[in-house]
């Protein structure tokens, strides 16, 4: 192991490289370049052994993606905002051929207008295709990240492609000192990928194809099954990690001081660390504040939110994303959590960081301030607490 | 290279049991192809007709390993699955895709571009009813002058379709393509022999066969044939290659006299007037006249 | 060695009491439905005429045409009755007849 001080992408990278893919395709867009750009510096230097397709587009990254996972080989793409929608008719494709690719996605926000900063409406308009979506909090979860996500998506039980998702510029572009893993531990831990999935000309398969009324449902149970056993497939393969680099994960999410929380913030991504400092300093004032960081949209954490938010009086999701004409995403998807769970507990949505807008300490200190007050329904964090 | 032919072609039948309208040319078009590849060609169909008919899960008509890709993603798609098959460590695999005019032409030019661009080692094959025959035949860049379609109807105002066909063999020959050629599903061994001929080369390889579509085109089934070779006999349809940077031509033009058998005979081109037949016939001569000058041309030494 | 093509199977899967598909990759050229109801006329051959030049053969669209003793027969649970084969056979040894029901 050594210890180097590399931005979330190059971390990224670290770790795709270490996963060894076989092929790797990828179109080029800020904030995701770095890591493209680092991974074809490995391949030029020949310390990663990847065929590394220099595509048109990300369209075709993906098709090049699912091509190539449909031979059985190990697959990366990577992408951000634009790319992401551009290549989006080929993202319940590759997770309704059940290729377990991994992608990184460094979210961005999406036009019009115009912005290249970090928000999270681009992976989160694409929730319902089919793919697992986590979202790393810093550098170093990015990296493991990166060796994890293909031991979930490549089980045989799982068979489901993944997104992680990185901040913008946030997460993608600042330097933080992280432990990068020698190539034995990462052997150690992410054996090779093996399928029936793929093209073979001993026993010759035809592959994506058309399935009409009468078989449909059955593959798209299939597929459901498949992310849905995701659940345990990431609490199994966080145990194996452990066990081979001694870093501990928490599953879907990851609580901070929620046991006896009476307000209790959920959010994503990399805003977390603020929001925890927000808790640490609002505990010290006599606050029982909480954070709930979920690490995955999907499979989404139900079960983990529920059990959490239980006993507390009022919960507020913060998030950088708006469904246009109803809530932020991930308010609808913990509302509904709750619902289903007959929680009944007053529920905030405090939309920020759109384009990039910096969410301060006081934003946040507002948003338990506003919980503690019982307010309930949407605020544009900056807007005059304006929901429309 | 051997000249694959009825007798040395293998009688093992790749495309087989599929839903296409009887006497359907693109059906002919990758049977055949699939034939002179053999049984480690690996097909890539983006949707369209050929996968329409061909993949309806559970009746699955590739007797080799085969798949659909999107719409705009054959080409990239197929580079996938070459660099994965490559990296696996196989050898001795064709990588084939079939498109039709307009997965090739429209939304598949992108990423086709892309794979010329790369020489990907494959073989694309675009086989041209000249119009979105699967959706219920409209245009596309690839439907002829004054063909009448679903998009392109015969009105008060407009009579059909008022664009000529997008020159996609010299398109892809422009970016120095390693080997394309035009073929016709009416003239099958000349086919065959293009098909063996790209499989031979390394780099990207782009075959772009005219397949009448009886249904689109609104001629009989029996008569396919006979109007996939009029279109080349009358000079609309010439047939040639691109390779080591040339242009030659397979054969010259037939009979162009014929050139009205040929549009009388279709539905499509029902409509048009006899100054409509004329503009065909004058746009057909300059074509003719450019290629007289610049390609080669069988049994003359030069240009 | 007999071709390869892909046949008729007797199974269709049906995925019934909780069970699914592992994925959208199944066994290649498997085949449950035969296309002889789309035929109203079909091709019968006058073996006595046939040259056995094979061109019905490479210009079938279905690949319903077999190679037999030097000259061809016809797969009836697959050929769509096109006439393709009777048009392209100089030697007139095809004859397109109405199917009868």
């Amino acid at each position: 192991m050594n210890h180097s001080f590399i931005s979330g992408n190059e971390a990224f990278a670290h770790g795709v490289m270490l996963a060894s893919p076989a092929v790797i395709s990828a179109y080029p867009i800020t904030p995701q370049t770095t890591v493209v750009e680092c991974l074809s510096q490995m391949v030029a230097d020949g310390v990663l052994d990847s065929e590394f397709i220099y595509v048109e587009s990300e369209h075709s990254a993906m098709s090049c993606a699912m091509g190539a996972s449909s031979t059985g080989v190990r697959t990366f793409t990577a992408t951000s905002s634009q790319g992401l929608l551009y290549m989006a008719e080929c993202l319940p494709y590759a997770a309704g051929g059940r290729f377990p690719i991994v992608m990184m996605n460094a979210n961005r926000s999406v036009a019009l207008p115009w912005n290249i900063y970090g928000d999270q409406r681009d992976s989160l308009s694409q929730l319902d295709c089919g793919w697992i979506q986590a979202y790393a909090q810093d550098a170093q979860e990015s990296l493991d990240l990166a060796l994890m996500s293909y031991r979930i998506a490549e089980r045989r039980d799982v068979s489901t492609p993944f997104m992680v998702n990185l901040d913008g510029f946030h997460l993608t572009h600042t330097y933080e000192v992280v432990d990068i893993p020698d190539r034995e531990q990462a052997d150690e831990f992410l054996p090779p990928y093996s399928t029936e999935n793929r093209i073979d000309f001993d026993t010759p398969r035809n592959l994506c194809f058309s399935a009409g009324p009468d078989h449909n449902t059955a593959f798209k149970l299939s597929e459901h099954a498949g992310i849905s056993r995701s659940r345990k497939a990431v609490a199994e393969t966080e145990e194996e990690f452990l066990a081979v680099f001694g870093r501990r994960y928490t599953g879907l999410t990851e609580e901070y001081m929620c046991a006896d929380a009476e307000f209790i913030l959920i959010t994503l991504g990399s805003i977390s660390g603020l929001c925890r400092d927000v808790v640490c300093s609002l505990r010290k004032s006599g606050v029982k504040a909480g954070l709930l960081r979920l690490r995955y949209m999907r499979p989404f954490p139900a079960e983990e939110i529920s059990r959490t938010v239980a006993g507390a009086k009022s919960v507020c999701v913060l998030e950088k994303d708006i469904s246009f004409g109803f809530a932020g995403t991930v308010f609808i998807n913990v509302c509904a959590a709750l619902q289903n769970a007959g929680i009944c507990v007053p529920t905030l949505n405090k939309i920020g960081g759109l384009g990039g807008r910096d969410i301060t300490e006081e934003d946040i200190r507002d948003a338990f301030g506003d919980m503690a007050e019982g307010k309930t329904g949407i605020g544009f964090i900056g807007m005059g607490g304006s929901g429309v | 290279m051997i000249r694959p032919t009825a007798r040395n072609i293998t009688e093992d039948e790749y495309f087989f049991g599929h839903k296409a309208c009887a006497g359907c040319g693109g059906s002919l078009a990758v049977r055949i192809a699939l034939k002179v590849l053999g049984e480690r060609a690996v097909a890539v169909l983006p949707a369209g007709c050929m996968s329409a008919v061909g993949f309806n899960f559970p009746q699955l008509c590739f007797a080799n390993n085969a798949m659909i890709s999107t719409f705009a993603g054959t080409a990239s798609m197929m580079t996938g699955v070459e660099a994965g098959l490559r990296a696996r460590g196989e050898r001795d695999y064709q990588i084939v895709g079939f498109a039709g005019d307009g997965g090739t032409a429209d939304i598949g030019i992108q990423a086709l571009s892309g794979a010329i661009d790369r020489n990907d080692d494959m073989i694309y094959i675009c086989y041209d009813n000249e119009a979105y025959m699967n959706t219920g035949t409209q245009k596309s860049s690839l439907t002829p002058f004054g063909a009448s379609t679903t998009t392109t109807p015969v009105g008060g105002k407009i009579r059909g379709n008022v664009s000529g066909k997008k020159n996609m063999f010299e398109i892809v020959a422009a970016h120095g393509i390693p080997y394309a050629a035009t073929a016709n599903v009416g003239y099958i061994e000349d086919y065959m022999m293009k098909v063996r001929k790209a499989s031979e080369i390394r780099g990207m390889k782009y075959i772009h066969v005219l397949a009448p579509c009886p249904t689109g085109w609104g001629i009989r089934p029996e008569e396919m044939i006979e109007y996939a070779r009029m279109a080349t006999d009358c000079g609309l349809w010439p047939l040639a290659e691109y390779d080591g940077g040339e242009f030659r031509l397979s054969r010259g033009m037939g009979d162009p006299s014929i050139l009205r058998n040929y549009i009388k005979g279709q539905k499509r081109f029902r409509h048009l007037s006899d100054q409509d037949i004329g503009h065909i016939e004058s746009m057909r001569d300059a074509r003719w006249e450019k290629i007289g000058g610049s390609w080669k041309v069988p049994g003359r030494d030069r240009p | 060695m007999s071709a390869l093509r892909p046949c008729l199977r007797s199974t269709v899967p049906e995925w019934k009491n909780g069970e699914f598909p592992d994925s959208t990759a199944y066994e290649a050229g498997y085949l449950v439905h035969r296309n002889s109801g789309w035929r109203n006329r079909r091709p019968v051959i006058e073996p006595e005429l046939c040259t056995g030049c094979l061109q019905c053969y490479l210009y079938c669209p279905d690949g319903t045409i077999l190679k037999k003793d030097g000259k061809v027969s016809v797969d009836y649970d697959f050929c769509k009755g096109c006439g393709i084969c009777a048009g392209i056979c100089v030697h007139g040894a095809i004859r397109m007849e109405a199917e009868r029901q």
